[in-house]
């Protein structure tokens, strides 16, 4: 009995390190990929010294990180400005435990997945509060404030896309979800929807053009303006690693996840992860050249776009979905 | 997060203040270390939300006492000093001093050096525009455009050096023309340049002039009617956004100007986002008017030949005892300049230039007032921002063009 729950528990650590291992370095290489695509979009060189073509400067970036003090100001309160990039960085670790990066390749393979993802999407937003309410900082309140609105606002249409998904699926597994678009992704019916809950994504991060919470040039940096070290690297990583969660995301709502492109031979050799990891991948560089070419948009503008454009356009393609599916008896069976 | 203020305080019957009022907005300091101050622009917000109650600019972190500096150097020496004033177009500030001592001294500058002046005041407007209208993108939140402008904006900087021996402060113009002539190939890599650029102009309004979100946050941002914009003194690209075709260059042409065809681009809202229109079509002017010039240049002297006022060549003060005496009196006494008072402006990229010098006929200047555009243009800030969001401020700033070396002197 207690080998037995030995045997559990450490293969559940090793399960959860072979996903968050292989997380954690593509978050580290998309910091750099990050600088190397801006720079080559802005005819500059990037890092190039650390290493082969800069390649070790992420682990430079991390020693010098960990290395730094960590300054708490004296006007904060000290175990929530601690506990902010704490609980961003957990909970942006948390959600990868359902993602499946192959048919059952998951940590937890549940059938209430993209629930569970949604829940710990919207957690996230506690720890910017918490970071910009105990920073006691004027700039850091206002990021915190922005950042809350923005994430509940674009939550909402995000909500109705993947419902539109949903309906299309029958179930509420990741897994199910992919082996739904065998014979065609939901990118190519549900077009519409795709370019919304892309769009929704960029927010949901707070990348360019909806990176307010940051707003370099005019809040500074917002909820995160006092942190410093180690602090200040875990909202980073946690940024990171939510740009990853939500093109996994991406992939596996609309870019039949695994799966290849096409179903015939040389394609199908290729394993299913690489697939998937070359579609993510797609959709970080997706994020990158929209932070080079977009200005940012204003806190007003991004509510207007979110509650005025995006929630009734993806609740209008809702109905249209699901009175199709219905009309012409095509609703997955388990719902039917 | 509010401030307890005591605005009006009512005494009741006792003669004790009883009341308190709470005010709910609060202050932001806006810089002077902020990414978007350009410079040292300290502003104080008064917020209501995201909303700005009233901006109040702080002056006076970069003052560096120019004009006082000036009374104590000798005219030549002063000359350097209107290269540090606006620091993103030096030789527009130079050509405002140069000419105010040439009014007074009667100067007739050769063709040559005026038409190399004229040359290098609209390479610096692009040099001013470039700077202006990337970092005012970057700070409404487009990366790329400044780091594409600083690119082309190093290769006039190169023109620069080659001219004057210096990227940045100049230090070029002269009472009487140019320090020195050209290098030579200088006119063929200038004109090279300016062939390719209109079509990198082109690349850079491809990311902003009609993308949706770059409109949406400068469109109707910032607005003045005309009347306003006069009433506040602004000239330059900020008054002819507002509809006013004001220009200097054209209104009371210096050197070679009135020889030149060139438009005045002129805005229909005075808003944000036609004060960027204004400058982009500024620079394509610009470079049709250094194509002009680079026509018309014919070989000759760039300075006066009075060695009373410009220095004579290095060679011949080896051997002329004359010119060795010239040379002499010039670098440690400086030239006389007659009595008198002169308010001469140039058209500098930011808008008018002025210099109200007064001579008392000593190698220093008895006063030398200098009329700084960005200083116009920054007090209009709390009736422009009034009303807008934060994030506006920081497009209106970007708008106006302001360079503090300039505002705070």
């Amino acid at each position: 009995m207690f080998w037995q729950d030995v045997t559990t528990l450490s293969l559940t650590v090793l399960e959860a390190l072979a996903i968050l291992v292989p997380v954690l370095l593509c978050v580290a290489y998309a910091t750099y990929a990050e600088r190397r695509v801006l720079a080559a979009m802005q005819s500059r060189k990037g890092p190039n010294v650390v290493g082969a073509f800069g390649l070790m400067q992420p682990f430079a970036d991390a020693a010098k990180m960990l290395l730094k003090e960590t300054i708490i100001p004296a006007g904060a309160n000290r175990a929530l400005f601690l506990a902010g990039p704490m609980l961003t960085f957990i909970l942006a670790m948390v959600a990868w435990a359902v993602i499946p990066v192959n048919n059952h390749w998951a940590v937890a393979d549940i059938n209430v997945g993209i629930l569970y993802l949604f829940a710990i999407s919207s957690l996230g937003v506690y720890g910017i509060i918490i970071a910009g309410w105990a920073s006691n900082s004027k700039y850091a309140f206002l990021g915190a404030l922005r950042s809350a609105a923005q994430m509940v606002s674009y939550e909402v249409s995000m909500g109705f896309v993947i419902v539109c998904v949903l309906l299309c699926v029958g179930s509420l597994n990741l897994n199910d979800i992919v082996l739904a678009q065998k014979t065609i992704w939901f990118c190519v019916p549900l077009f519409p929807m795709f370019v919304i809950f892309f769009i929704s994504t960029l927010a949901e991060t707070g990348r360019a053009p909806f990176d307010l919470p940051e707003g370099e040039s005019e809040i500074v940096a917002g909820f995160f303006v006092e942190y410093s070290s180690m602090s200040f690297g875990l909202f980073f990583l946690g940024e990171y690693a939510n740009m990853f969660l939500m093109s996994s995301l991406t992939t596996i709502l609309f870019l039949g996840g695994w799966l290849s492109p096409l179903p015939f031979a040389p394609f199908t050799w290729v394993p299913g992860p690489i697939w998937f990891l070359l579609k993510v991948f797609l959709c970080i560089f997706m994020f990158f050249w929209v932070r080079a070419t977009f200005p940012r948009y204003r806190y007003d503008q991004l509510m207007r776009l979110g509650w005025k454009v995006f929630l009734p356009i993806s609740l209008f393609w809702l109905v249209l979905t699901a009175s199709f599916l219905f009309a012409f008896h095509l609703l997955p069976h388990k719902l039917a | 997060m509010s401030s307890t203020l005591v605005p009006e305080a009512q005494a009741d019957q006792s003669g004790r203040t009883t009341q308190t009022v709470e005010i709910d907005s609060h202050a932001i300091n806006f810089g002077p270390q902020h990414p978007a101050a350009h410079g040292v622009l300290r502003l104080v917000l008064e917020m209501d939300g995201e909303v700005v109650a009233r901006a109040d600019p702080h002056i006076g972190l970069l003052h560096r006492g120019t004009e006082k500096l000036i009374e104590y150097k000798t005219y030549m020496q002063a000359m350097p000093y209107f290269d540090r004033l606006d620091y993103v177009s030096p030789m527009a500030e130079e050509h405002a001093f140069a000419l105010a001592q040439e009014k007074l001294l009667g100067l007739e500058v050769p063709e040559r050096g005026q038409w190399i002046r004229t040359l290098f005041c609209e390479i610096t407007r692009i040099l001013n525009h470039l700077l202006n209208v990337t970092t005012y993108a970057l700070d409404v939140g487009a990366l790329t455009p400044s780091l594409w402008g600083f690119e082309r904006r190093e290769e006039l900087m190169e023109f620069y050096e080659a001219a004057s021996g210096a990227r940045l402060h100049a230090n070029y113009f002269r009472p009487g023309g140019v320090d020195r002539d050209l290098p030579a190939g200088l006119e063929d890599r200038i004109a090279a340049w300016m062939a390719g650029f209109p079509a990198w102009l082109d690349d850079l309004e491809g990311l902003l002039t009609r993308n949706r979100i770059w409109r949406q946050r400068t469109v109707d941002i910032g607005r003045f009617t005309p009347e306003e914009a006069l009433a506040w003194g602004f000239s330059g690209p900020c008054l002819r956004a507002s509809g006013i075709a004001w220009d200097l260059r054209r209104a009371q042409p210096y050197d070679k100007y009135n020889e030149l065809e060139f438009a005045i681009p002129v805005g229909r809202n005075g808003d944000c986002y036609d004060r960027y229109l204004v400058r982009i079509a500024e620079m394509r002017e610009s470079v049709k008017i250094c194509n002009q010039c680079l026509e018309k240049m014919r070989p000759g002297p760039v300075k006066v030949q009075d060695h009373k006022i410009t220095p004579p060549a290095r060679a011949d003060a080896k051997r002329s005892m004359e010119a060795l005496i010239h040379h002499f009196k010039l670098f440690t006494e400086g030239y006389h300049v007659p009595r008198g008072a002169t308010y001469t402006a140039v058209e500098s990229p930011k808008g008018e230039f002025g210099v109200y010098l007064v001579a008392d006929g000593t190698n220093k200047p008895y006063r030398c007032k200098i009329r700084a555009t960005g200083f116009a243009h920054l007090q209009a800030i709390d009736a422009l921002a009034r009303g807008h969001m934060l994030a506006d401020v920081v497009a209106i700033v970007g708008s106006l063009d302001l360079v503090f070396g300039e505002v705070d002197r």
